[in-house]
């Protein structure tokens, strides 16, 4: 009987499959905000923490939606190879980006304070980043995508009222329509910001 | 003439740089405050915001770093000091937005402040546990009056801003603002052009001290920095009108239509 249990935890582990739970956003987002205050506070380079934050990034939101998303409607334009291309410029051009604007902050502490369930899909995680002597108190409001329970992301942080997702969306939009709404600008774009 | 340019661009600064809002590119009554904001002068506007680029890094930043430097009570002070004296704004703009109770409440806390805290320096009504202050102006209440943004343009120094806010701002050099109306006309040994001025100078440079480094993260972060600062000042001001702190929903996800597209695919 022992020998049956070992053999089929081995397998578990071999096959690589997950016990999912479900978890609370407002509980998701806290255990977030830990795993990215640990970071910063860690006595490592900026480029090992714009690293490790990178991971935290991937695990947590939802890289791919907020990607389809900034694009606006040029997403139905483009090509299947476009959107891969796409999509791996977007990914490196969030991660640095996320991570590059967390580094700054030394040792950040953030309490959640509540939430607001939307709907089914999504529910607002409030919370605040608490005042230092070197700065006041930042309401910071998580958008999380709940469809899937056992696995809540991060769709979008609105901080003081201003929406990073809304930000990136017109950013794009500008860029493209700087360009005569061509796709390779951005790509461009994207490409030079990952590099520099 | 050119005093009154100077003032009218100096206050500007404060009260436009502190963020001002918009919409569809018309001066009309809004019906759908939600539309999009028309850059209608948007190479104009770039090169205006170039310009303040430019002015900023030699001017103003150092300005504003240099105080830093100075004594955190100095900073503590001036920075209450300079929302008081906006106090004076706000309250003609809480009674004309019908929000009587809240414009009772800010003319206590200004006389609170005024008196006891100092000439504002010291924010004792903060203390006594009075509402969090916030502040109002023209352009806030043109909009709660269902008045649209008209264009977002940039203007040389003061900043993003929007056809409205723009007509706002007229209103405190045409007899809105009791400082500057007491600072001008009023016959008083104790003020004048210069202190209002000054006033106005030290607003604008505390907000950009306080702002620093959030300034230099997103120039830092963004691929199109105009873009960027645009889209921040038309969501706050959105936000300011319909005074939600914690932002709109409905505005924020204006069209939600694009995620539930996303899911569906």
């Amino acid at each position: 009987m022992k020998k049956k249990i070992i053999v089929i935890l081995i397998l578990l582990v071999n096959l690589n499959i997950n016990f999912s739970y479900a978890i609370g956003p407002d509980i998701f987002v806290q255990s977030t905000v830990n795993r990215a205050s640990e970071i910063l506070s860690k006595n490592i380079s900026r480029e090992e923490k714009i690293s490790e934050l990178k991971s935290v990034a991937k695990d947590t939101v939802d890289i791919k939606g907020v990607g389809f998303y900034s694009l606006g409607s040029m997403r139905k334009n483009l090509t299947d190879n476009q959107k891969n291309k796409y999509f791996e410029l977007f990914e490196k051009y969030f991660l640095k980006s996320f991570s590059s604007r967390l580094s700054e902050y030394t040792n950040p502490k953030i309490e959640v304070q509540g939430k607001k369930v939307l709907n089914e899909n999504y529910t607002i995680v409030e919370s605040i980043l608490i005042a230092t002597s070197d700065r006041p108190e930042v309401k910071i409001d998580w958008r999380v995508y709940t469809k899937n329970p056992d696995n809540p992301l991060i769709r979008d942080l609105i901080i003081e009222g201003l929406s990073l997702a809304r930000t990136q969306k017109e950013e794009f939009a500008s860029i493209l329509s700087s360009n005569d709404g061509d796709i390779n600008a951005l790509f461009r774009t994207l490409e030079k910001f990952s590099k520099d | 003439m050119f005093k009154k340019l100077t003032i009218l661009i100096i206050f500007t600064f404060f009260f436009a740089f502190n963020v001002n809002a918009g919409s569809d590119g018309e001066l009309v009554l809004q019906e759908d405050e939600v539309k999009e904001i028309k850059d209608c002068f948007e190479k104009l506007n770039r090169a205006t915001f170039s310009f303040n680029q430019g002015l900023d890094k030699v001017i103003i930043k150092p300005l504003a770093k240099s105080y830093r430097s100075l004594p955190d009570p100095i900073q503590k002070g001036t920075t209450n000091a300079v929302k008081n004296l906006s106090n004076l704004i706000t309250i003609p703009n809480n009674i004309l937005q019908g929000d009587v109770k809240t414009a009772i409440i800010n003319t206590a806390r200004l006389a609170v402040n005024t008196t006891i805290g100092i000439l504002g320096t010291i924010d004792v009504a903060n203390k006594m546990g009075f509402p969090k202050y916030e502040r109002e102006d023209y352009g806030q209440t043109l909009g709660a009056w269902g008045v649209g943004p008209g264009c977002y343009i940039v203007l040389p120094v003061l900043g993003p801003s929007t056809i409205r806010d723009t007509a706002g701002s007229f209103a405190n050099v045409l007899g809105g603002d009791p400082w500057y109306n007491a600072s001008i006309h009023g016959n008083n040994e104790y003020l004048s052009e210069g202190l209002y001025i000054a006033s106005r100078a030290l607003s604008g440079i505390d907000f950009r001290a306080n702002n620093i480094e959030s300034f230099e993260n997103l120039e830092a972060n963004s691929i199109d920095f105009y873009a960027s600062i645009r889209s921040l000042y038309l969501q706050d001001r959105e936000n300011k009108i319909k005074n939600n702190q914690r932002g709109n929903i409905e505005v924020l996800y204006k069209d939600e239509g694009d995620w539930e597209e996303i899911d569906n695919q």
